[in-house]
């Protein structure tokens, strides 16, 4: 199913330079596309007048801790046009970063803070790169594998800031 | 600091004990406040059903200058907590505070980096309140047991209340 979805069609045609992966789970596509060529393959599905992914429902990560690249920046679109989501995914070494696409979905722009405050991973020309849900100042990314659930500092007295 | 400072030594100081720990305890107000929710058991306990005005405790005040009791309802957040020690730093002596629920009194199931782990890490709890969530009955029993622990109490502790504190910042930080 995955060969002959449209959109995964027409990505493979307009960037045959791409080496694009398609799997289908439960009916569901899956793309898995190589990170310099994120933000112009979004850009071509939103924009592209028989697709018109224009809806960009969840943008989050995933971390694979001992395999090689590490992460995983998965968005989830959604095109009102066709009725159809597609799910993309890019992988992401550790201190690499990614392009946002902020300037495509404005959703992005806090989805992607969010993956930025768990998993440490930055994206590029974002325009507000700052934490989101942990506050100024926090040292590490908790939803790394390889983050303890305690925190480090779990033994020692809470003392807040006031 | 006040007429308990000259009152101390002398036989009037029982009575006047009683007095005002009688005018405290049937009239405490507690500040509108809740974390999560746990929060909403402490409303439900305002309502018809269980009527914490029974006990005198009905008047929650949106600012805490006018409260004296802090009921600590729900998960107490690392990122929350300078805001909750603020609004308590806000209310003004005499002032209490129960631990209401397990996440309040130990964190509860959420041993994580975001939590804090009871709220007697930052503030002197008086009475604690365990279940998840605990029903109203067990906010009006705290709110008893407070009362007793107010009667007990007498205005020549109270005078160096501020030493106290300082004395409880210096143990915890």
């Amino acid at each position: 199913m995955a060969e002959v979805h449209p959109a995964v069609k027409k990505i493979q045609g307009k960037f045959p330079s791409s080496a694009i992966e398609a799997t289908t789970f439960r009916e569901e596509v899956n793309v898995i596309v190589p990170k310099k060529d994120i933000f112009e393959i979004c850009r071509f599905l939103y924009a592209d007048p028989d697709l018109q992914y224009h809806m960009l429902t969840d943008l989050c990560g995933v971390d694979h801790f001992p395999q090689s690249p590490r992460f995983e920046v998965v968005y989830l679109l959604y095109s009102f046009k066709a009725n159809d989501q597609l799910r993309l995914k890019t992988r992401v070494g550790e201190g690499e970063s990614v392009k946002s696409v902020e300037s495509i979905w404005k959703s992005a722009n806090w989805l992607e803070r969010e993956v930025y405050d768990l998993f440490g991973i930055p994206f590029e020309n974002h325009p507000d790169l700052r934490r989101i849900l942990l506050w100024d100042g926090y040292e590490g990314h908790p939803l790394r594998k390889d983050f303890p659930v305690e925190g480090p500092d779990f033994d020692k007295p809470f003392v807040p800031e006031v | 600091m006040g007429i308990e400072t000259y009152l101390e030594k002398t036989p009037l100081m029982p009575g006047l004990d009683w007095v005002v720990n009688w005018g405290r305890k049937y009239s405490i107000w507690p500040v509108t406040f809740g974390l999560a929710c746990c929060a909403l058991e402490m409303i439900v306990t305002s309502s018809g059903t269980w009527d914490i005005s029974r006990f005198g405790s009905e008047v929650f005040r949106p600012s805490p200058r006018q409260a004296d009791l802090m009921i600590v309802a729900g998960t107490l957040t690392k990122k929350m907590a300078p805001m909750v020690k603020r609004i308590h730093e806000q209310m003004p002596e005499p002032k209490w505070v129960i631990a209401y629920g397990a996440c309040a009194c130990s964190g509860g199931i959420f041993k994580t980096y975001n939590v804090v782990q009871g709220v007697d890490q930052i503030l002197p709890v008086d009475v604690y309140v365990p279940g998840c969530p605990p029903r109203p009955e067990t906010l009006l029993t705290a709110i008893i047991e407070l009362q007793k622990k107010i009667g007990k109490e007498t205005l020549a502790d109270r005078k160096n209340v501020r030493f106290i504190r300082e004395e409880i910042d210096e143990r915890i930080g």
